[in-house]
């Protein structure tokens, strides 16, 4: 090999060099131990406050956990029970408290004889879900809707009742199952219905009740199409009179005429019997739901050009945001009363869903604001070249977009307002946090008992969030992905 | 030759001699990504007054090897020496050899906070510790030499792509530095600004600064350089004067490149 | 004039309030106006309606009656003899204690928390992220919760600090001690901490609503001037700087120049600490700090903190690999590059949204209702809503009060952003 040191000589290379392993000092866990953790002063005192911190949390938590006990029936056994076997002073964890009121951190007061409807419903909300988060996907939407299936026919079979309700059940989700396989597209009509047929399961009453509800949204349609010649605006308009108008006057008396002639039904549940987790997913699910749609009229309205639209929906944002959820649950317990015609009163779980909703809604619609702001007016203007009116253009070309620019941040409203469930308590509703906990602190056997149920309340808060947080950036790398 | 960007303007050669001093002495070098060796046995010396093009492909360590020059990246073995001082770990020669060097990025990295003038006055302030009118004063020396003075007060997002390679030649120039390091400093441009940074440098060449310049723009190379240095994974392949070089090419790698880049 | 538009109005026809466009968007406003006006009259009416038949009126006469209830934490002096609005001012100020605390807390815990998940050190960056994460997926109310249960209920009883003669005598320690060089106390009921007291005290001013300690006046002002001083000194060295090149040391006379003038007026003012004293069933003296307020502060910091602590990582992260790149080419050295290149270009990036967690926090100081707190909520929304009846009004106060801080601090971020982009541009 020629040496190069002559600065201008003429230089061709005839053999190429291999590769070579990096030198020993290069690799390896002494290198990495080097550059990560002690890679100069500053490092390693980093690291040695760090291992202390860690140790320090390790040793004072860990004699508790390995003297969990499990059975027990009052805190005070449990210290008798750690005592004994491990000594004076020894510390355990008392998770003989899950064990026997976990029930209620699931379900409230919620009729023990009636779990199996909350936890049908629960299931359901994932065959309702798989269509949406993948949509058209035949193999997630069958291993979803199959997987809840056989769970709920295992924890379902066993259970005590009538046999044509179970064959009913079984059958349905058989039917669930192979239109996940054979038409997954189809199963996003499972979807609408859901919401009907969760309110059914959960309060119970007569089945007419939400299929005349749903009925209602048949005859908007019908409207819809009926009046379709006269444009968009029109149509949508008198679908939508029409729908209410027959849920105002019509859906009730015939639902309970109905009813007279073919009673089917479940024994009603009161609302003040529902609680823990049940609540929160209840209150949640219907939220987010709802406040999507809303977001997106709202962040619409914000970007009109019509002055009166604009202001309107600007001044709903910036007030609703301006305000903390609390002064607008209370609102809803207290004030509503005054604010509607005398005499009328309804559910305090259906309103806090509406205040929690709109909360939510007021936020999205920033978000959505957002998304839209980044979208180059090229688009726009595409679409109006292509003769699109605005909600076509909305829905086909502007929406899909912004929605996908914007999913990072609607994803975190979201697990915001799942963490806000719990401020519920403070108007008296029985939250998994501090509504049902103070339940069980309360009861002299488990008086003092503090660590377990937070850590179980916030460990089962943890998994949602964190599930919702990992899901969006998986999604968001998805959708760049499919940018490309 | 069909190189769209062919230099068609004489060269005046009066100060670009080659002097027998050594400006960069590289020796043995060796660099490693993990476990994959990007520099292997680097040997080039560079003498003051010399203009040196490096082309390769894409991947083959020739922006890596400029940027071990002032210690953007560490090597592993071997030795550079700069101007008489050897690049260690000792922070006082990093920072020795970086206020010699001047470096010219593809991405121009000027600070987008700065004014084009605080842009080339910072370094200067901080580092030489030279007072601020007389920075100044300098700024606006080298910004009229890359006739740009006009823009002295605007920020670096208001100037298009050649204007702001332009600052970033001037901002290096500041720290009158003996040697420049140009990485790629054409290709973020649109055609119709390479021109103007490249005639830039070749002012800067015609007045005898030592230049290393990963570029593939061969008509600078042709019109300027005093060698050509071919690299391809990661290693010297091939070096010669401008003329051998493109017309009597010896490795095959070389002639493949030279085929691809110049559309034969 | 106007001789162009006249040739469409010649033609009009009402069919256009639908389909032209220069017509439709103001039938389709005039609707909403009608619409939003009807749901107006019909939200007044029904309240006009609900109110009557309860037999009540809408008025804030109640905040000059007499309030009648206690509030165990006041910044500013009050009685139960005070009026409603006192009590609601009081409600207020603790509020905003919380508030402005809680946000200076945040910003520490989110700056240092922030930075570190960026530093090359992997246990430490790991665990900040394990802080992150943990806080920001719980609902903060289960912090403010944990940490007022753990503080009610496993501290000692005010009597487990009692030192009784035979307790001497038999060599016994009490069951209970105070922290930190017997300073701080922390009790079942409340922690106390020592209280600046002054042996030449300047008195009160009476400014109309309350009174304010002209020692407090007189500290703060020494700050000022310590702070304004630095400032003179620092454009002093600028100007050396600029002159002669080289920058003079300052940093020594920096502190001496901040902290100098506090320290002496302390000094001139008699400064000593009073300390908690146990006397019969409970300390007096110090100053006493409700658990309520602790428990409250050190959750919404945490909790805000974790939020901060992902935007100063997105803000540093959002300044590109070249920058650092170009200051260390031109011979900068880290720290400086840190603070002349990097800081200024990711301080934009994250101050907006700094001062929305601000505002988040804010707003969450709401949930004091949860440890019976008495901010606005536990004083306006609480004992005087439940005492007077008033919801109505109570309420609507309330909201108002709430969104005025908000416009105030949204007002900011708006004001910062335009300053920016001007000098950008």
């Amino acid at each position: 090999m020629s040496d190069q040191t002559n600065a201008s000589a003429p230089f061709v290379r005839r053999e190429m060099i291999a590769e070579q392993p990096a030198p020993a000092s290069e690799a390896g866990v002494v290198k990495w131990l080097r550059e990560n953790l002690f890679s100069g002063p500053v490092n390693t005192i980093l690291t040695l406050i760090g291992l202390t911190v860690i140790y320090y949390m390790v040793s004072s938590a860990w004699p508790w956990f390995r003297h969990s006990v499990w059975n027990a029936s009052s805190l005070h056994e449990c210290k008798e029970i750690v005592t004994s076997n491990y000594g004076e002073g020894a510390v355990g964890a008392c998770w003989a408290m899950l064990r026997e009121r976990w029930h209620q951190f699931l379900f409230g007061f919620y009729p023990p004889e009636e779990y199996w409807r909350p936890t049908f419903a629960f299931g359901l909300l994932f065959v309702a879900l798989a269509p949406v988060l993948y949509f058209g996907n035949r193999k997630t939407c069958s291993v979803v809707v199959g997987t809840v299936a056989v769970l709920l026919l295992v924890y379902f079979l066993p259970h005590e009742g009538h046999p044509v309700a179970k064959f009913v059940a079984a059958a349905s989700l058989a039917a669930l199952g192979a239109l996940a396989w054979f038409a997954p597209k189809r199963l996003l009509w499972f979807t609408p219905l859901y919401p009907a047929l969760t309110f059914w399961l959960l309060w119970g009453g007569s089945v007419w009740t939400p299929v005349f509800a749903l009925a209602g949204v048949a005859v908007g349609v019908l409207a819809y199409r009926l009046a379709g010649s006269l444009g968009t605006v029109m149509a949508t308009s008198i679908g939508f009179l029409a729908t209410v108008l027959w849920w105002l006057f019509l859906s009730g008396s015939v639902a309970a005429q109905v009813n007279g002639l073919l009673p089917i039904g479940l024994e009603h549940v009161d609302s003040d019997r529902f609680g823990g987790f049940l609540l929160a997913v209840v209150i949640g699910v219907t939220a987010i739901s709802g406040s999507l749609p809303l977001g997106i009229l709202l962040a619409l309205g914000r970007r009109s050009d019509m002055f009166l639209i604009k202001s309107l929906c600007v001044g709903f944002i910036e007030a609703i945001r301006g305000v903390p959820l609390i002064t607008l649950l209370f609102t809803a317990s207290l004030l509503l009363n005054y604010f509607l015609p005398p005499g009328t009163t309804f559910d305090i779980i259906l309103r806090v869903i509406i205040m929690v909703t709109i909360f939510a809604a007021a936020y999205l619609a920033e978000v959505v604001r957002g998304g839209l702001a980044a979208l180059p007016r090229g688009q726009y203007e595409a679409a109006d070249a292509l003769g699109l009116d605005y909600w076509k253009a909305q829905r086909l070309i502007v929406m899909p977009q912004a929605l996908k620019i914007s999913i990072p941040g609607i994803v975190s409203v979201f697990i915001g307002l799942f963490k806000d469930t719990t401020l519920v308590s403070l108007v008296g509703l029985m939250d998994p946090l501090r509504g049902v906990t103070q339940v069980v602190r309360s009861d002299i056997a488990w008086k003092g008992i503090y660590w377990e149920p937070y850590i179980f309340v916030g460990a089962i808060f943890f998994a949602f969030c964190f599930g919702m947080s990992r899901y969006s950036m998986y999604l968001e790398q998805k959708l760049k992905r499919e940018h490309r | 030759m069909s190189d769209p960007h062919a230099i068609d303007r004489e060269i005046d050669r009066s100060h670009m001699q080659v002097s027998d001093e050594v400006a960069i002495q590289i020796t043995r070098m060796n660099k490693w990504y993990g476990a994959f060796h990007v520099l292997r046995d680097i040997n080039m010396t560079v003498m003051k007054g010399e203009r040196i093009v490096i082309c390769g492909p894409s991947g083959s360590g020739k922006s890596t090897l400029i940027r071990c020059i002032n210690r953007l990246e560490e090597h592993q073995s071997g030795q550079i020496v700069v101007d008489g001082t050897e690049l260690t770990s000792d922070l006082k020669n990093i920072d020795k050899v970086r206020s010699e060097v001047g470096m010219v990025f593809q991405h121009f990295n000027l600070f987008p906070h700065l004014s084009i003038l605080e842009n080339c006055t910072l370094a200067p302030i901080w580092v030489r510790k030279i007072p601020k009118r007389e920075a100044e004063e300098t700024a606006m020396h080298f910004l009229e030499k890359v006739k740009i003075p006009e823009q002295a007060h605007k920020y670096p997002g208001q100037l298009s792509g050649g204007q702001q390679q332009r600052v970033a030649i001037a901002r290096s120039l500041c720290m009158k530095p003996r040697i420049m390091l140009f990485d790629e400093p054409t290709s973020a441009l649109d055609p119709e600004m390479i021109k103007e940074v490249l005639d830039t440098m070749i002012e800067l060449a015609e007045e005898g600064m030592t230049m290393l310049c990963v570029t593939h723009e061969m008509g600078f190379a042709q019109a300027v350089a005093n060698r050509v240095v071919f690299m391809d994974q990661g290693q010297i392949v091939e070096q010669n004067e401008p003329r051998e070089f493109f017309n009597n090419p010896q490795s095959d790698r070389t002639k493949l490149f030279l085929s691809q880049i110049l559309g034969h | 004039m106007a001789t162009a538009s006249d040739a469409p109005k010649a033609g009009f026809r009402p069919s256009m309030l639908i389909y032209d466009t220069r017509y439709r968007s103001i039938t389709i406003q005039v609707f909403v106006l009608i619409l939003f006006v009807l749901g107006l009259v019909w939200l007044l009416d029904n309240t006009a309606k609900n109110l009557a038949a309860v037999d009540k009126d809408f008025n804030f006469g109640f905040l000059w009656t007499r309030a009648g209830y206690d509030i165990n934490q006041r910044l500013v002096e009050y009685t139960n003899d005070s009026t409603h609005g006192r009590a609601l001012l009081i409600g207020i100020l603790n509020t905003l204690l919380v508030a402005v605390l809680g946000c200076i807390l945040a910003t520490v815990v989110g700056v240092l928390a922030g930075i570190l998940r960026l530093s090359r050190n992997w246990l430490i960056s790991r665990m900040m992220t394990v802080y992150v994460e943990i806080f920001r997926n719980i609902p903060v109310l289960l912090w403010i919760l944990l940490i007022f249960v753990i503080l009610t209920e496993t501290t000692p009883s005010p009597r487990d600090f009692r030192v009784t003669d035979e307790m001497i005598a038999a060599g016994e320690a009490p069951k209970a001690s105070p922290f930190f060089f017997d300073s701080i106390v922390i009790t079942n009921r409340s922690a106390v901490i020592p209280e600046p007291l002054f042996t030449r005290s300047l008195g009160n001013i009476d400014i109309g609503i309350f009174l304010i300690s002209i020692d407090l006046l007189a500290f703060l002002a020494a700050i000022a001037a310590g702070v304004f001083a630095n400032r003179a000194l620092v454009r002093h060295a600028q100007r050396v700087q600029e002159a002669t090149g080289i920058r003079p040391v300052t940093w020594w006379k920096s502190i001496l120049l901040i902290l100098g003038p506090p320290i002496l007026t302390l000094y001139a003012l008699g400064f000593y600490l009073g300390y908690g004293e146990l006397a019969g069933f409970n300390f007096v003296g110090g100053i006493q700090v409700l658990h309520s307020f602790t428990a409250l502060w050190l959750a919404l910091s945490l909790y805000t903190g974790a939020f901060i602590a992902e935007n100063v990582r997105a803000g540093i992260l959002s300044v590109s690999k070249g920058q650092t790149e170009a200051a260390s080419a031109l011979g900068l050295r880290p720290g400086r590059t840190m603070r002349l290149v990097i800081l200024p270009q990711a301080l934009r990036v994250i101050i907006p949204p700094l001062i929305s967690q601000y505002l988040n926090l804010t707003k969450n100081t709401s949930l004091a209702a949860a440890v019976s707190y008495m901010d606005i909520k536990g004083t306006l929304g609480g004992i005087t809503m439940n005492q007077t009846g008033r919801e109505l009004e109570c309420m609507l106060l309330m909201m108002l009060i709430y969104l005025v801080l908000s416009l105030m601090i949204s007002t900011v971020i708006n004001i910062y952003n335009h300053a920016i982009r001007l000098k950008e541009r």
